[in-house]
């Protein structure tokens, strides 16, 4: 639960609600990025925890972040399991 | 081991190994506590622990937060749930947490309405799409959630949306890491910080730990390297006689922390006078509960609840696995009576718990080292 999960904005959905579409280890759900320092951009890296991007990360940090989560198995499967299962019904909503 | 092998393979990994080898101080035993339960999971995970020098042990500690969860808010949560017209939500793991009158399972599988989400959002948004129901959001976690369950009720407030309440069982580091620190039944030398709850609450909250204790601090990220680093870093400290909170993890925390995150913290929630932990019973100014402005939102204040304090299982000891007193592999009920699909206490549910780490890696026995070391 921990697990802060490495993720690239891919839309910017709603800027004042702070809503955007993340792509999640292949997932795309929304996360908020009500903690983020000033507005998310297109194509940023974002470590992503419960639905929240927590802090910007790098690309190449975030690239390798992602190999090594794989490489953990269960943890991440978990998580990523998670995360689709509730990409459905959050992105019916907050949009 | 598997994993062992491939990580040996990595030339880092080895170059790390051998500098830790000879950054070890010459006949002295180490014991460092790993506070997260991530960490414990990539140490078993990957090994990590088997590259280790001779006379360095890594001990558990209690940054798992599922597995710090005691048996009588898990009764809470049951009677939350059991609640008419309400949608009890929880994140997946705690589902299966046993209580003294089951699981949050085993309300389901009596009538009640308990549903698994990823967010904090995904409840609140359950409540928008369930107007005549009432939500529930089963609130744990360190400083790393804190925050989203923070931003979540801002957003309720804001909204108006009055079927939502919060659950809060949200907890801080610091308080039960000066109690295992005051605990006479452990020496520890130092300890890995968690990566992950420090972005958010900076790396100054560990200072005490080295100006009060005179134990080293490093905090850590979540890869082999990572933590493998912070070992050295912990030993060189050891070696030189310094105690200081130092940084690994500098891509992501830094010394304030996330000012966004502390202030939504500050916004709605306050610290308890007392909160209980399992295996460290009741800590002072431990857990955090929703403030009076939100009141309204507030599971606790709405819903009547039993509060009342469980003793854990007998045959459990999660609570000395919690405080590095017990190995996971030491306990009677280990892999017999209680295994990840039948779980008797937390450390076997979580992930995170040091019990499912060993179990899930095949360390249902103890291993070369533990053998040398017995």
């Amino acid at each position: 639960m921990c697990l802060g999960i490495p993720a690239q904005i891919v839309e910017i959905l709603d800027p004042e609600a702070k809503t955007a579409k993340a792509d999640i280890g292949g997932v795309r759900r929304i996360v908020s990025c009500a903690l983020l320092e000033g507005e998310a951009q297109l194509g940023e890296w974002v470590l992503v925890h419960v639905g929240f991007a927590l802090d910007r990360i790098d690309e190449e940090q975030a690239n390798e972040t992602l190999q090594l989560l794989s490489d953990m198995g269960e943890a991440y499967e978990r998580e990523l399991a998670g995360i689709r299962a509730s990409a459905g019904e959050s992105s019916k909503g907050a949009a | 081991m598997k994993y062992v092998d491939e990580f040996r393979s990595g030339e880092l990994a080895r170059a790390l190994a051998s500098e830790l080898e000879q950054a070890m101080p010459p006949g002295r035993e180490l014991a460092i506590m790993e506070v997260c339960g991530g960490h414990t999971h990539a140490i078993y995970k990957h090994g990590i622990d088997e590259l280790l020098p001779r006379g360095l042990e890594l001990v558990h500690g209690p940054g798992c937060p599922v597995c710090v969860i005691p048996v009588g808010r898990v009764d809470d949560a049951v009677s939350l749930a059991l609640e008419p017209n309400v949608i009890f939500t929880t994140f997946g793991d705690m589902m299966r947490v046993p209580g003294s009158k089951g699981s949050l399972l085993d309300a389901r599988s009596r009538g009640a309405d308990v549903r698994m989400v990823y967010s904090p959002l995904d409840a609140l948004e359950l409540a928008r799409a369930n107007p005549e129901r009432e939500l529930i959001f089963f609130a744990i976690g360190f400083e790393t959630t804190a925050p989203s369950t923070a931003v979540t009720l801002l957003q309720a407030r804001d909204e108006a949306i009055s079927n939502f309440s919060v659950f809060c069982n949200h907890v801080t580091i610091g308080p039960p890491l000066r109690a295992i620190l005051d605990a006479p039944e452990l020496r520890l030398d130092g300890l890995i910080a968690p990566g992950h709850v420090s972005a958010v609450i900076g790396s100054r909250p560990y200072e005490f730990i080295a100006s009060e204790y005179g134990r080293p601090v490093v905090v850590a990220g979540f890869e082999p390297l990572d933590i493998l680093q912070s070992v050295l870093m912990l030993v060189r400290q050891l070696a030189a006689g310094r105690a200081e909170v130092e940084n690994q993890y500098t891509r992501v925390v830094r010394e304030n922390g996330n000012p966004r995150a502390l202030e939504a913290i500050e916004q709605t929630m306050e610290l308890r006078d007392s909160f209980e932990w399992r295996g460290l019973g009741s800590i002072p100014r431990s857990g955090l509960r929703l403030r009076d402005e939100f009141a309204g939102w507030d599971a606790e204040r709405r819903y009547k609840v039993p509060g009342l304090s469980v003793p854990d299982h007998k045959a459990c000891q999660c609570g000395q696995v919690l405080r590095g007193l017990v190995k996971p592999w030491e306990c009677k009920v280990f892999g017999t009576a209680c295994t990840p699909e039948r779980p008797i206490g937390t450390c076997m549910v979580s992930a995170e718990g040091a019990c499912a780490a060993y179990y899930n890696y095949g360390r249902n026995r103890p291993t070369r080292r533990d053998k040398i070391q017995a």
